[in-house]
């Protein structure tokens, strides 16, 4: 330990990044977690003077997408310094050790950091067959989940196969797919940032915030960070205006779509989904799904295979929304399902709306159309 | 009924164990396992089929987007829809771009630490490193000081004691051949191509809303509109954008992915002579370059059996069958039968020991893959598959680069059926891509230009103008191989899905007549120096791309278990 923990600056020239830019990414990364611009400083003297916490990674029923996520971290080269801060002991898909070798790197950390170290967990955990439909070096998934997320000062669930069991866990759940808070009960401290996959500025901005503080991020009714979750996609979407002046796509590829109206039409899922993908974006900002044509699939929500799915029919009777709505056509109490989830004042009278309306069409109002949304 | 074959993800990405025997200091005998099963296509059964190319794009993360497209081809194909010539320019570009990306991640970040030891890279002499990246090539950071900058980068690293992912593996190993000037670059690349793969991949950012799992698919064509004078659809700006990112993934393979692989391949020729495997290679071909049902394909499909490059044969698919004697489900008709994934059946059925275990039974049932077999015989996919057939084929871009990598390591062409030779396939068709993706940039710029917009079939987009029943296969070439899906639908639901992925082709375990599946047989003959650090057998199944995390057993005849290896 001859070197001073402190040499991020010259970690930061060898990447090139001048100590501007990288005081630049502090402050975003202050307004990204919704703190003031002063608290910058904070940042920045956290990430440059404290040593460099243990994190290990595990990855059981799982696609590797939020792992990719990861590595497609944006504000390019500053947030990898960033994460690069991390002593990354254990992650199966880029660690050079294999076999007992890589099997050790993790029980060492487990035995010798016990309490210390950050556990990030990718992919549900089966329960069937005994733990058989997922092992890793002979051990099922529960007994490594158990073992590891037990002794973790923190648990961080990325995406939403280990947030809520996701892809695995949809009807008819073959293998007895669960999320870790269910798999594995009693973990103090768990922090789910679900998607499908994670967005990759919403797990830097919360480990950025966990070294910055010591502490965890605010969260909502399911342990998500308000600063990535508290609002839904409806409220901050691009397309608002055209779903507020009863504008909408018709068909694929029509006037309306290349003109950017609105999709609430074609299937879109933002008014029932929260996340903050129309400020973040995806892939340093460079698009989201909904800018790019496609609505919403609500993929941050518990059960969204099964309660966003038909993903193309239409969300029942919105205010401001036309006469082509058909109850029929939608997962209407699926719908009312995710809404009561959320608990949020909004959706539940939403859906209590819905339920007395039973589910007729609400004639287009466009001093009213902001009515849906607002949480 | 028809369940999942396995589970896909687990083909694809998800845990991979092999048990192997070695013998005099080679392996003698292997076994591929898959142990991992989601159940997606029992899932996806119920559904409506317009949604399933989200579910399947799911099986896999790091080759995202592939499943989803031969999820919408095999509906498409089930109800008639045809998509427009811009759907199938956007998919093209993505299909591409999915492949240039990800083989490069793989040379870079999933296969050089079998070849490039990080802690020789410590005692470079910087100038050396610098001397030797500006012999090969002209990729502007090369100084000294440049080098210097990684070194102590990873100095730092170690004198902290917190290696991080780089800590505990088999540094120092004889296997390990290249002197510290050439680790030293290749570290340095690894890092650049960490930070080129994700600029590059803004492509699909801008093709499908984001990446990993793009969201922009449609059976029936794309969600992406495309209009030169609108701001929220494909415009002028989205067509330079492409050509920046495409004029970058240029210059970055040209100048450092082709140079490094031959740099490091010079130094391993031996890998030439080993895991050469089935020697059957399949390729059902891809990008479609007319919208004709039988358009020609850029890269195009065919048969080779047994080594013999004097012809290719057409490929036909229904001569592809299933095999479970040693995979963990039942047959109605018995576990020896060989069923098409059309007719396919999945009962789970595990038979193995229950975890914690030591071993798996490999005389009996011993994956969660099943073993897919064409016309009976194992087939090998992937990119060696793909360069080969069009080698053989006589296409032009393929057959030049090949000859050039082939003279310039002075090998003849039987140096292709080896570890070595998928290395070096898939570094040539990364080539080719680059070379090849700004021509339907061109194309789709030209249909905007004339005012050809459409982007989906929407005649075929509501369930009533469908069949009442249909079944439908969508066939494509993932970055790691022949991918097909199989639907059958009725009533507007999806009655049956199977999907045949490109790893349950090479990662398959021992068929009804116990031969052996490609990584079984390209196991046998890698040499093993030191059975408690197996790094060639690495070597070896990650030069299939496999992607997942792999178990694997060395044992020896005696029997004695001495080691155990997680691959990835």
């Amino acid at each position: 330990m001859n070197v001073p923990t402190s040499d991020l600056c010259r970690e930061l020239e060898a990447r090139g990044v001048s100590r501007r830019e990288f005081l630049g990414f502090c402050s975003a990364m202050a307004v990204m977690i919704g703190l003031p611009k002063s608290a910058a400083a904070a940042i920045a003297d956290a990430l440059e003077n404290k040593p460099k916490p243990t994190l290990v990674w595990l990855e059981f029923q799982d696609c590797a997408g939020n792992t990719e996520s990861f590595l497609r971290s944006s504000k390019p080269t500053a947030a990898e310094v960033v994460l690069d801060l991390l002593s990354i002991d254990y992650h199966e898909t880029i660690m050079a050790a294999a076999g007992h070798r890589a099997e050790e790197a993790l029980d060492s950390v487990v035995k010798n950091k016990q309490g210390q170290y950050i556990a990030v967990v990718e992919g549900s955990i089966p329960t069937g067959a005994n733990g058989a439909y997922c092992t890793i070096g002979g051990k099922s998934a529960l007994q490594i989940a158990n073992e590891v997320c037990s002794n973790a000062a923190a648990v961080i669930a990325v995406g939403t196969c280990a947030t809520f069991g996701g892809l695995p866990a949809a009807s008819p759940n073959p293998t007895g797919a669960l999320g870790v808070a269910d798999a594995v009960p009693g973990i103090k401290t768990q922090i789910n940032l679900s998607a499908c996959p994670v967005n990759a500025e919403n797990l830097t901005a919360t480990v950025v915030y966990f070294l910055t503080y010591g502490r965890w991020p605010a969260t909502d009714a399911l342990n998500r960070p308000l600063f990535a979750y508290g609002k839904s996609i409806h409220d901050n979407c691009e397309r608002r205006a055209h779903y507020d002046s009863g504008q909408y796509v018709e068909q694929w590829g029509d006037e309306a779509h290349r003109q950017g109206h609105c999709l609430y039409k074609m299937g879109c899922k933002g008014p029932v989904s929260f996340q903050n993908c129309p400020n973040v974006g995806w892939n340093d900002n460079t698009s989201w799904p909904i800018a790019c044509g496609h609505g919403c699939i609500g993929c941050a929500e518990p059960d969204f295979w099964d309660k966003m799915t038909p993903f193309y029919a239409h969300l029942p009777g919105f205010p401001g929304f036309g006469k082509a709505s058909n109850i029929d056509k939608v997962g209407f109490w699926g719908t009312v399902g995710v809404a009561a989830a959320f608990g949020t004042h909004t959706l539940i009278h939403l859906g209590k709306k819905l339920v007395g309306s039973g589910g007729e069409d609400k004639p287009a109002d466009p001093t009213k159309g902001s009515e849906g949304g607002d949480a | 009924m028809t369940h999942i074959v396995v589970d896909p993800v687990t083909r694809i990405e998800g845990h991979l164990r092999i048990e192997a025997e070695v013998d005099g200091g080679q392996v003698s005998n292997a076994w591929s396992s898959s142990t991992m099963f989601r159940g997606i296509e029992i899932i996806l059964q119920g559904r409506d089929p317009r949604d399933a190319w989200a579910f399947t794009q799911r099986i896999c993360g790091v080759c995202t987007t592939v499943h989803a497209i031969a999820s919408i081809r095999a509906v498409e194909n089930a109800i008639g829809a045809k998509p427009p010539p811009n759907a199938r320019i956007l998919r093209n570009l993505i299909i591409a771009s999915q492949c240039i990306q990800d083989h490069v991640i793989h040379f870079y970040h999933l296969h050089a630490l079998d070849w490039v030891d990080i802690v020789s890279a410590l005692k470079a002499d910087p100038a050396g490193t610098s001397t030797l990246a500006q012999s090969i090539s002209n990729w502007p950071k090369s100084s000294t000081t440049y080098f210097k900058g990684i070194q102590d980068r990873i100095k730092g690293l170690v004198d902290r004691g917190q290696l991080g992912p780089f800590g505990n593996a088999y540094w120092g190993h004889p296997a390990y051949k290249l002197p510290p000037e050439a680790n030293l670059m290749a570290v340095a690349h690894y890092l650049e191509a960490l930070d080129w793969q994700r600029e590059f991949i803004k492509m699909h950012a801008i093709l499908g809303g984001k990446n990993p799992h793009l969201q922009s698919f449609l059976v029936g064509g794309m969600a992406t509109p495309v209009d030169p004078n609108a701001q929220a659809a494909l415009n002028v700006h989205s067509i330079a954008a492409f050509k920046d990112m495409i004029a970058g993934a240029k210059q970055f393979v040209s100048q450092v992915y082709i140079p490094d692989l031959l740099a490091v391949a010079s130094f391993y020729k031996d890998w030439a002579g080993y895991g050469a495997g089935v020697g059957n290679y399949m390729v059902y071909g891809e990008y479609p370059l007319n919208d004709e049902s039988n358009s020609p394909l850029f890269i195009p499909s065919g048969i080779i059996r047994n080594r013999d490059i004097s012809k290719v044969e057409a490929f036909d698919a229904s001569k592809i069958t299933e095999h479970i004697k040693h995979s963990w489900y039942d047959y109605a008709e018995g576990d020896d039968k060989a069923l098409h994934p059309s007719a396919g059946e999945t009962k789970p059925n595990y038979t193995g020991p229950e975890p914690p275990y030591e071993r798996l039974n490999t005389s009996e049932k011993y994956s969660w893959l099943k073993s897919p077999r064409y016309d009976g015989v194992p087939m090998e996919v992937g990119p060696l598959s793909r360069m080969l057939v069009s080698y053989v084929q006589g296409h032009e871009q393929v057959t030049g680069l090949v000859n050039a990598v082939l003279k310039k390591l002075e090998v003849g062409p039987a140096a292709l059926f080896s570890t070595l030779g998928r290395v070096a396939a898939r570094g040539i068709e990364t080539q080719i891509l680059v070379d090849k993706i700004g021509d339907w940039v061109d194309e789709l710029a030209a249909n905007m230009g004339s005012g050809e917009l459409r982007i989906h079939d929407n005649s075929k987009w509501e369930p009533s103008s469908w069949p009442k029943e249909s079944t439908g296969a969508g066939f494509h070439e993932a970055p790691r191989g022949a991918l097909g899906h199989w639907v059958h639908i009725k009533d507007a639901k999806i009655n049956r899905y199977q999907c045949v992925v490109p790893s349950t082709w090479n990662a398959g375990p021992r068929d009804a007549g116990d031969t052996p599946g490609p990584y079984e047989a390209a196991l046998v003959g890698t040499p093993v120096a030191d059975p408690e650090q197996p790094i060639e057998i690495l070597r070896t199944v990650h030069s299939f791309d496999p992607c997942m995390a792999c178990g694997v057993h060395v044992v020896d005849t005696g029997g004695r278990e001495v080691t155990r290896v997680k691959a990835r």
